[in-house]
């Protein structure tokens, strides 16, 4: 079958997969852990426990904060130190429950054992087993997974797409995964799939550039008899990996501006979210650890790895014990190097979405000083939602709100290929996401006002 | 020949007069009735559109002016009370003078005194900067430097300086129209009274954390110890949420509290001597010695004044 | 903690820089310069040389004293702008010649609007149309050169000019062809009078492979142009062979391929989207024919570009290219 793609768009980046044959390796506890609240999209969740609590690993220590929220649970045993603010890695305060470990004793119920449970439980058991647990999307914007695996009575969702495309350079972690925990993943999802209902089916998208994980999971579905899986290699583009590119890659459909994939009946989820889901459906064990890749191109081969860590891990014991900060790293990024985020502040702890620790040489990384753009378009050719960045650049400059919403600023995903691709340097996605944050803040003003005077008129009516 | 003249000349005449006279109805049609006042009002208004009257324009704001009852809620910022009072002799209202006004960034977190903690690269504006992150310090309140401000600024009244990477105001220039404080992403700085003869009083640092936080982070920050506002006299400063803030409705420039503050985090400026911070620190010290002596003699006076009155109640006992 | 850099994403960037792009260009220009100073000796080499460094001194010279910008020399935009203007030129052209195109390329054309990016008309274009205006006996002055080892350049007119002159005197295009002995393959190949540019077609196609390949231009505007041109002249041919000149003699002589390759497809001058870049191409082989049928000039394609050059700010209002999820 020929490899597919999404139909707009897209660069092609060096991919750098460097640490791809290093196998995952368990961290080891630190001595304090401090647990952000703020692990999530959506409500920060309420803390639960108290100064002097003695808890275990796997006991929920914050409650969801809101609809769209989740619970937090402690990834070590021992006793809550402290809960207060505390710098994240942009150095803005969270509130993090600080823990000082005392030995690894989990809480009750938990299956640590590597037996793979393929018995996959009712729907609502499992949804209620994925919220217990604090399951969140892995692949970046960690949304709580039970909203998205419900998405409503009136919702038809046809086809479930299970994210492995990792488009972004240098990261592994889901590499490894796929390539170390297959059947999990696989049964993982099984377990959403069933969720979703019996007419939605599911595919796993793979970018063509991992083809031992397209074998490994191929043989895993046919071994564990899921004839209804369907592994799909994908071409290799960035972004690949973004929700409504993925859709269109594997379903031929598209999102229209503003809508949700459940409205042309996809639901997307990492594969690192299925191996969470399968932890916390098969073995009741909630989300407090996720694989991190210790990577960048100034990095020597041995320090090199794939880890398996505990959420609220201090960066700067990772980087300690993969090490110490490499010679010649210029910036230090947490997640890929198109759409991570730069670490201001490395004492800030690994939360359940951290998927790696960058080291980029200034050669690399160092941004070049911009120049005038001589409109060679190349922004808009890369841009995988067919905008036109140095339009849009130019609108924010002048402040246009009305012809940056006119011009579809607020569909932009933030995925950098303008920016990368720009030759004269152009920070162009820079200025795009301030703009994109002013124009989609008036469109929800616009929207609740209209809201308001909806319902003052249905009220008038009733009256 | 004189026929080719007589022609051109008839038809560019005729050509000449139909036009005039279509521009003539088009005009008349599509003329549009307003008031005159605007034009006039608009003519005595400084012209820079600057919006800082919250109106879009001078024009704009010339419309509103004429059709509100009153000019309470209408003041140009830039003109200051000379345009206004011209504006209203024009409309026949009253004017509320309003004291001058000038933009104070409230940030004194220089390059020695606030450490770098990172290196910001990216594009430079202070928008994109706080969007990103707290900062390259440590301080998450103060001022990034990147001159959004310089930019709003329209009358070239602020300035980057390299030495401080602080915004410095030029108060001849400045209207205190507000873009600059519209613009600053970490609302550092503030439109406040000029005071007389340019001289005021005011905090510079709008630090919100707490004061061993706030102190590590920058040497000069506000660490809301409070000895400000208990050294005032005037009850001009309140600390909330660990910063000062001195109202300059009621500061009477006394410069005590710039004398007592221990980061330095008070500035005053366009005094004509320099702070004599040793004579207002002995000052502050006798008159709390003072206060303490009055206080105890009060007490002192007030326990006799209790003993004299159990006294008689005494008495009356004894009597009963 | 030493200090690292802290920005927004993306962390990396592509390889390719205006400069490495310009680069590009030159590398693709460089057969037909090659070939043209074979066939056109010294007098080819000294008009490059003049073009070359008088474009990159009034650039450097505009920003540094009257723009008071920083330099934009080093992004080789001004080498590309006199190489193409050196193409424009019979190799006979006096070097004051030369040095008045310079300054009217870059110095009106591009630095007048604000240097790089800004220009709405192609440099290099204005540069030739004002020479071609203001000097027609330099510009039409196709003396036959001797080449750099002996070779020789045919002498006389191009070959645009010989139809053009001979219909008018009443011949027909079978005749003039004829007469002159022009054949396809000495076109292609090389050897038929007319400025530096004009001199092979497959010198020039090579490098427009080459841009092509490398990424550095996209095909439509060019294949738009040669469509036009090929269907327009196709039909006026079929109905009038005699009168007009037959589609692939129209695209291989003249500036056509130069045109179609270097000039029209300048980034900042042309459409951004591909639906722009194809009503834009089409725009020009339109015009570009409709100058060598019915014009008073032989050749049309330059002043075609520059026509079309006006449009392009209303083209990128107008054409957008897809976007995901909307209609």
């Amino acid at each position: 079958m020929a490899k597919r793609t999404f139909s707009i768009g897209g660069v092609h980046p060096h991919d750098a997969k460097i640490a791809r044959d290093c196998a995952i390796e368990v961290l080891p506890l630190p001595q304090t852990v401090y647990i952000s609240m703020a692990q999530h999209l959506g409500a920060p969740a309420k803390p639960i426990v108290a100064v002097g609590d003695k808890v275990k690993v796997g006991q929920v220590i914050a409650e969801p904060g809101g609809f769209i929220s989740a619970f937090v649970h402690s990834s070590v045993s021992g006793t809550v130190k402290s809960i207060a603010p505390r710098k994240d890695i942009s150095g803005n305060f969270m509130t993090h429950v600080e823990i000082a470990v005392e030995g690894d004793e989990w809480v009750d119920g938990v299956d640590l054992s590597d037996t793979l449970i393929t018995k996959i439980p009712e729907r609502e058991v499992a949804l209620e087993r994925i919220k217990a647990c604090g399951v969140v999307g892995l692949g970046g914007a960690t949304f709580p997974t039970h909203v998205k695996l419900n998405p409503g009575p009136n919702a038809k969702p046809e086809c479930l797409i299970l994210n492995g495309a990792e488009c972004e350079p240098y990261l592994t972690s889901d590499f490894r995964i796929l390539l170390e925990r297959t059947k999990e993943i696989v049964v993982g999802a099984a377990i959403m799939k069933n969720i979703l209902g019996p007419e939605c089916k599911c595919v796993i998208g793979i970018e063509e550039n991992k083809p031992e994980a397209i074998k490994a999971v191929e043989e895993a579905v046919v071994v564990l008899g899921y004839q209804d899986i369907e592994v799909m290699t994908l071409k290799k583009k960035y972004p690949q990996g973004g929700e409504k590119q993925l859709i269109d890659a594997v379903m031929k459909r598209q999102v229209k501006s503003g809508g949700l994939p459940i409205s042309v009946g996809a639901v997307v989820q990492n594969v690192a979210t299925a191996l969470a889901v399968y932890e916390a459906v098969q073995k009741n064990k909630p989300l407090i650890t996720n694989t991190l890749t210790i990577t960048g191109d100034c990095v020597a081969k041995e320090n090199l790895h794939n880890y398996l860590f505990r959420i609220g891990m201090p960066l700067s014991y990772i980087a300690e014990y993969a090490g110490g900060i490499p010679e010649g790293a210029a910036k230090l990024i947490s997640g890929g190097p198109m759409m991570g985020k730069a670490i201001a502040n490395l004492d800030a702890c690994t939360v359940k979405g951290s998927s790696s620790i960058l080291y980029l040489s200034a050669k690399s990384t160092k941004r070049l000083e911009a120049s005038a753009c001589i409109r060679c378009g190349r922004c808009a050719s890369a841009c995988p939602m067919g905008l036109e960045p140095f339009l849009l650049n130019r609108l924010a400059k002048a402040g246009d709100m009305e012809q940056l919403e006119a011009n579809a600023v607020q569909d932009c995903i933030s995925c950098g290929s303008c920016q990368f691709s720009c030759p004269a340097n152009i920070a162009l996605l820079d200025r795009i996401n301030i703009a994109k944050g002013q124009v989609l803040g008036i469109i929800r003003a616009r929207a609740a006002a209209a809201k308001a005077a909806a319902e003052a008129a249905k009220s008038n009516e009733a009256k | 020949m004189t026929q080719t003249f007589f022609w051109t000349i008839l038809i560019l005449a005729g050509l000449g007069l139909v036009l005039a006279l279509v521009l003539f109805f088009i005009a008349k049609k599509f003329k549009v009735e307003e008031d005159p006042r605007i034009d006039e009002v608009e003519k005595v208004m400084p012209g820079a559109n600057c919006g800082g009257c919250g109106f879009a324009g001078c024009r704009a704001f010339a419309d509103a002016a004429v059709k509100a009852p009153n000019l309470d809620n209408n003041y140009c910022p830039v003109g200051g009370n000379e345009v206004m009072k011209k504006v209203a002799s024009i409309l026949g209202y009253e004017v509320k003078e309003k004291a001058p006004m000038v933009a104070v960034v409230r940030c004194n977190g220089t390059c020695d005194k606030r450490p770098k903690t990172n290196d910001y690269d990216g594009l430079a504006s202070c928008k994109v900067k706080a969007a990103l992150y707290a900062g390259d310090t440590g301080c998450a309140y103060g001022c990034l430097g990147c001159g959004d401000c310089v930019e709003a600024c329209q009358f070239g009244a602020i300035s980057m300086d390299p030495a401080t990477g602080l915004p410095v105001v030029d108060e001849e220039k400045c209207t205190a129209c507000g873009a600059c404080s519209k613009a600053c992403p970490k609302h550092v700085i503030e439109i406040r009274n000029k005071g007389p003869r340019s001289m005021r009083l005011y905090v510079s640092c709008i630090n919100k954390d707490k004061g061993p936080v706030a102190k590590k982070a920058c040497a000069s920050a506000c660490i809301g110890c409070g000895i400000c506002a208990k050294t005032c006299t005037h009850d001009a400063i309140t600390i909330t949420d660990n910063v000062a803030y001195i109202d300059f409705t009621k500061c009477k420039l006394c410069r005590e509290c710039e004398a007592m503050c221990p980061t330095e985090a008070i500035h005053g400026v366009n005094f004509p001597k320099p702070l004599d911070k040793e004579g207002i620190k002995a000052r502050i010290a006798e008159r709390n010695r003072k206060a303490k002596e009055a206080a105890e003699a009060a007490k002192a006076a007030a326990a006799e004044a209790a003993a004299k009155e159990a006294e008689p109640v005494k008495k009356e006992e004894n009597n009963g | 903690m030493s200090k690292y850099l802290v920005s927004p994403s993306p962390h990396v960037h592509a390889p390719a820089s205006t400069k490495s792009l310009m680069i590009d260009v030159l590398l693709a220009l460089m057969p037909a310069v090659i070939v043209s100073v074979i066939f056109y000796g010294w007098g080819e080499l000294m008009v490059l040389g003049v073009s070359i460094v008088s474009c990159v001194l009034l650039e450097w010279a505009i920003t540094k004293w009257l723009l008071k910008k920083p330099c934009t020399i080093a992004d080789h935009s001004a080498i590309v702008t006199a190489v193409l203007l050196a193409m424009n030129l019979p190799a006979t052209t006096p070097w004051w010649v030369v040095l008045i195109g310079a300054i009217v390329a870059i110095g009106v054309a591009k630095m007048t609007f604000g240097g790089i990016g800004q220009n709405p008309f192609n440099p290099a274009l204005v540069g030739r149309v004002f020479l071609l205006l203001s000097f027609p006996t330099y510009m039409t002055h196709w003396e036959a050169p001797k080449g750099l080892w002996g070779v020789d350049a045919t002498t006389g007119a191009t070959p645009l000019g010989v139809i053009k002159e001979g219909l008018m005197q009443g011949s027909t295009v079978q005749d003039l062809m004829a007469e002159h002995g022009y054949s396809y393959s000495q076109m292609l190949f090389a050897n038929l009078g007319g400025s530096a540019g004009e001199i092979s077609a497959l010198a020039l196609l090579a490098g427009f492979v080459y841009l092509v390949c490398r990424r550095v231009i996209k095909p439509h505007i060019t294949l738009s142009i040669w469509a036009t041109v090929f269907v327009f002249s196709g039909i006026m041919w079929l109905v009038n062979p005699a009168q007009f000149t037959d589609p692939i003699f129209n695209l291989l002589t003249g500036g056509m391929i130069l045109g179609s390759c270097f000039m029209a497809t300048d980034y900042v001058t042309s459409p951004m989207s591909t639906k722009g870049g194809i009503i834009f191409g089409a725009g020009i082989g339109l015009i570009a024919m409709l100058i060598r049928y019915f014009g008073a000039y032989p050749e049309g394609v330059s002043f075609a570009i520059l026509i079309m050059n006006m449009t392009v700010p209303l083209l990128n209002k107008w054409c957008h290219q897809k976007k995901y999820g909307r209609a």
